[in-house]
């Protein structure tokens, strides 16, 4: 079950981190030169990678409870900045994130941007802008995998996950040829926050000295309970947003 | 060279902090609270889920009457 979680969960937060990235690589990409912005893609994989190869091996020789407690609080503040904006976006106290707007915004910077050649690289700013966006993005991503394959020995779980979602957003990014904007970003979002919060809890936890009740279990009723007060409080706070909007419309009204 | 230096800086911070540093900040207390208990011999498995609802309710809190 734990696994299942683990596999869930690093799919989906690399789910909607490559749906952010292909949004820029397209606008890089149909507006400049293919050619640089998939260069940028490859060099920004190859830094990933390069990421990934150093820590991976130097977190294996962490002592266990040590890495757990490193681990789960970096989860945990991740898990719940990701929480905390997902129920503020959900709540409408915070702008969605709007995919087909990002790309209108990216690709009139493009077509300002001037263009030049710098190492045998025809567009330099379609490369560097889709080189940071897959290094940047997906140090997050990155982190994730390999924190969770260390904590729980599944490389292999946690890069099939990270693999399989990366595949599905590319057939998807080919086949539509435009900004994946129907993608439920802001409830993946608030699933991956969730998850995230949840195994960094337990392993933070753990890693302070907890003895879990329930043993793994307890990872289920965590979860159960961030879930239950989150959906609560984007409740609660619709509920306080619509009374302040009625009391502000009011002398509007009268008037 | 400075303005690099402060880009990276603030990659970093926003990185590992994010919009909140109250949330990291308590996450990094509970932590030490619940690793004292477990070594005073106190069972200590709740405290982080607890601080866990406050830190999240009380900047939800914040952030809401900042936004109204």
């Amino acid at each position: 079950m734990t696994a299942w979680l683990l596999v869930t969960a690093v799919f989906l937060a690399c789910g909607v981190e490559a749906v952010e990235v292909l949004t820029i690589i397209l606008a890089a990409g149909l507006t400049r030169d293919w050619r640089s912005a998939l260069t940028g893609v490859v060099a920004g994989l190859v830094a990933l990678a390069a990421v990934v190869a150093a820590l991976g091996p130097a977190l294996l020789v962490v002592p266990l409870d040590v890495l757990r407690l490193v681990v789960g609080t970096l989860l945990l503040i991740f898990g719940l900045q990701w929480l905390r904006k997902a129920i503020l976006r959900a709540a409408g106290l915070k702008e969605l994130h709007d995919e087909t707007r990002i790309y209108a915004r990216q690709v009139a910077a493009a077509r300002e941007a001037s263009g030049q050649r710098r190492f045998a690289v025809p567009d330099w700013y379609a490369f560097t802008l889709s080189f940071k966006a897959v290094v940047l993005e997906g140090l997050e991503v990155a982190f994730i995998v390999v924190t969770f394959a260390a904590n729980q020995g599944s490389i292999g779980l946690a890069v099939l996950g990270a693999a399989a979602a990366v595949l599905a957003v590319v057939i998807a990014g080919v086949a539509v040829r435009a900004p994946l904007a129907r993608v439920p970003e802001n409830t993946t979002k608030f699933a991956v926050g969730a998850l995230l919060t949840t195994f960094g809890t337990f392993w933070g936890g753990e890693g302070a000295g907890v003895r879990w009740p329930g043993s793994d279990a307890a990872i289920l009723v965590l979860l159960a309970v961030f879930v239950a007060f989150s959906l609560l409080a984007v409740a609660r706070l619709r509920a306080v947003r619509a009374r302040s909007a009625a009391t502000s419309a009011a002398p509007v009204e009268a008037s | 060279m400075i303005r690099a230096l402060r880009s990276f800086a603030m990659f970093w911070y926003d990185f590992l902090i994010g919009d909140d540093w109250r949330i990291a900040l308590g996450v990094v207390i509970a932590l030490a609270v619940t690793a004292v208990l477990v070594h005073a011999g106190v069972p200590a498995w709740w405290v982080l889920p607890v601080a866990v609802l406050a830190l999240l309710g009380l900047s939800l809190l914040g952030a809401s009457r900042r936004t109204s």
